[in-house]
């Protein structure tokens, strides 16, 4: 067994927190460059020329690249051979508690959903994943998710008789509904396959895939490439003027699902596509 | 790009089209779901707005807490359709003009077009930007809604597009039907 601490773990989520505000990921960077050098229309282009300035002002000025600096979504990676000593959501939510607080981050999660929509004061709790996998290590990743971009995010169950063609339909059925809601250029992750809960989950780790992998198998990372295409021939474009870069990316995951179904899910990220990952 | 001043006259806002590229200076107020929620509960009890909506501009900002020694932290707009339930009421008593980003619904659409307003888009997530085109900052009301207080801001060339013109035309119907290649799938 090996021990990890939650000092530890709080310090790692701390910085994270902090630093993946102000620093937008080098796939997302790059991406926004070769679009730029793309997109035909001028009022696009000179939308994509402010992203590239405020990203580089961000960094220079620590100041957050957006001012919502999101709900935390944590995705965490337990070695089965791992142990924490004290509590490994309470060390995560502190992080995220002292990083909102040390970063001059905004606090945007409310207690209560329905009622009370109370402040909580420190960004907390966030919302944590785990996955058990093999080995000593603990990974973490630490995405902040804006709620612009999260609100338009959709789930269908689809029928297995639906085929390629339903599942291109509900992407860009959703693209089309976002609209210029959550700041494109976007990044899209697809989840298909698993069950309604799980699908959602698929989604939301296929967007946070680096720009540019693709599915293994191939089928699926030719789809990859077709639906982008799609996607961006559907005019959006940046800010939503009008333009030919409407997604930087859009990433698959599946899973296998039960014989009579077939869920999809569309998780949509503005182009303030904001992770961080540690290994412990 | 133009460069206006505030307060817009009539004929600057009569003349800007869906699309053209502005560069605004001059006093704009902050405003999002709480501000509004509050604002129109005053004008339901009959009670007085904190400032005078006249010929002013709202822009739809939750900025992050500003640094010591910094005036404003980052500040890119906010999901509009959020503020459209109180839009045409406040356009109604002389609201000239609205910043923000993403879609507004007809109603809204119609006010404006009825009362020869103005919405601006914002480029969202531009926050850092942003910050750097605002040269003061002093929280006029609502102090204990945090981010969503009501903060009267100088703004030096903040670049903006207009995307609902004082007709009614819209900036992201037309850009994405200039641009739409026709869906290949049939
Ligand atoms: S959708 Fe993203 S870029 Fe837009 S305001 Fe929200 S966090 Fe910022």
């Amino acid at each position: 067994m090996r021990e990890i601490s939650e000092k530890e773990i709080i310090e790692v989520v701390k910085t994270m927190c902090i630093d993946a505000n102000r620093q937008l990921p080098k796939d997302v960077t790059l991406a926004i460059d070769r679009a730029y050098q793309c997109e035909d229309s001028d009022l696009g282009k000179e939308t994509l020329g402010i992203l590239k300035e405020n990203a580089s002002l961000a960094y220079e000025t620590l100041t957050p690249i957006c001012q919502d600096t999101g709900m935390v979504c944590a995705f965490v990676e337990i070695g089965q051979d791992v142990h924490v000593q004290g509590s490994l959501e309470g060390a995560i939510n502190e992080g995220v508690r002292l990083g909102y607080q040390e970063g001059y981050l905004r606090k945007s999660v409310v207690n209560d959903p329905l009622f009370d929509r109370k402040n909580t004061t420190d960004n907390t709790p966030a919302i944590i994943t785990y996955d058990i996998v093999e080995g000593d290590q603990l990974k973490i990743i630490i995405a902040p998710k804006g709620f612009g971009s999260e609100n338009m995010c959709q789930t269908k169950m689809l029928k297995p008789s639906d085929g390629v063609q339903g599942v291109k339909d509900f992407v860009l059925k959703v693209v089309e509904d976002a609209g210029p809601n959550p700041c494109p250029p976007i990044v899209i992750g697809v989840g298909i396959g698993g069950s309604f809960d799980r699908v959602a989950l698929l989604s939301k780790k296929a967007m946070l895939r680096e720009i540019g992998t693709h599915h293994e198998d191939e089928r699926y990372a030719a789809l990859e490439d077709e639906l982008l295409t799609m996607v961006n021939d559907l005019g959006i474009g940046p800010a939503g003027y009008g333009g030919k870069t409407t997604a930087l990316s859009l990433n698959i995951e599946t899973y296998p699902t039960h014989i009579a179904g077939m869920p999809v899910a569309v998780s949509i990220c503005c182009h303030v596509a904001r992770h961080k990952e540690v290994i412990l | 790009m133009i460069k206006l001043t505030l307060p817009l006259s009539h004929d600057a806002i009569v003349n800007l089209e869906a699309g053209d590229q502005v560069l605004l200076s001059g006093t704009i107020y902050t405003a999002r779901d709480a501000a509004h929620k509050r604002l129109i509960g005053l004008l339901n009890e009959g009670k007085e707005l904190p400032f005078d909506l006249v010929d002013q501009i709202i822009y739809y900002v939750g900025p992050t807490p500003n640094k010591p020694g910094e005036i404003f932290g980052s500040g890119g707009p906010t999901t509009s359709g959020r503020m459209d339930a109180y839009a045409p009421t406040l356009l109604d008593l002389g609201l000239k003009g609205m910043i923000g980003k993403g879609l507004r619904q007809q109603s809204v659409i119609d006010s404006i077009q009825k009362n020869e307003a103005l919405y601006f888009g914002a480029i969202g997530g531009a926050g850092a930007y942003i910050k750097s085109c605002i040269t003061s900052c002093e929280i006029i009301a609502f102090e204990d809604l945090g981010p969503e207080a009501i903060r009267k801001l100088e703004v030096k060339d903040f670049p903006l597009t207009v995307v609902i013109d004082s007709k009614g035309n819209d900036l992201y119907k037309l850009g994405k039907e200039k641009y739409l290649r026709g869906r290949t799938n049939g």
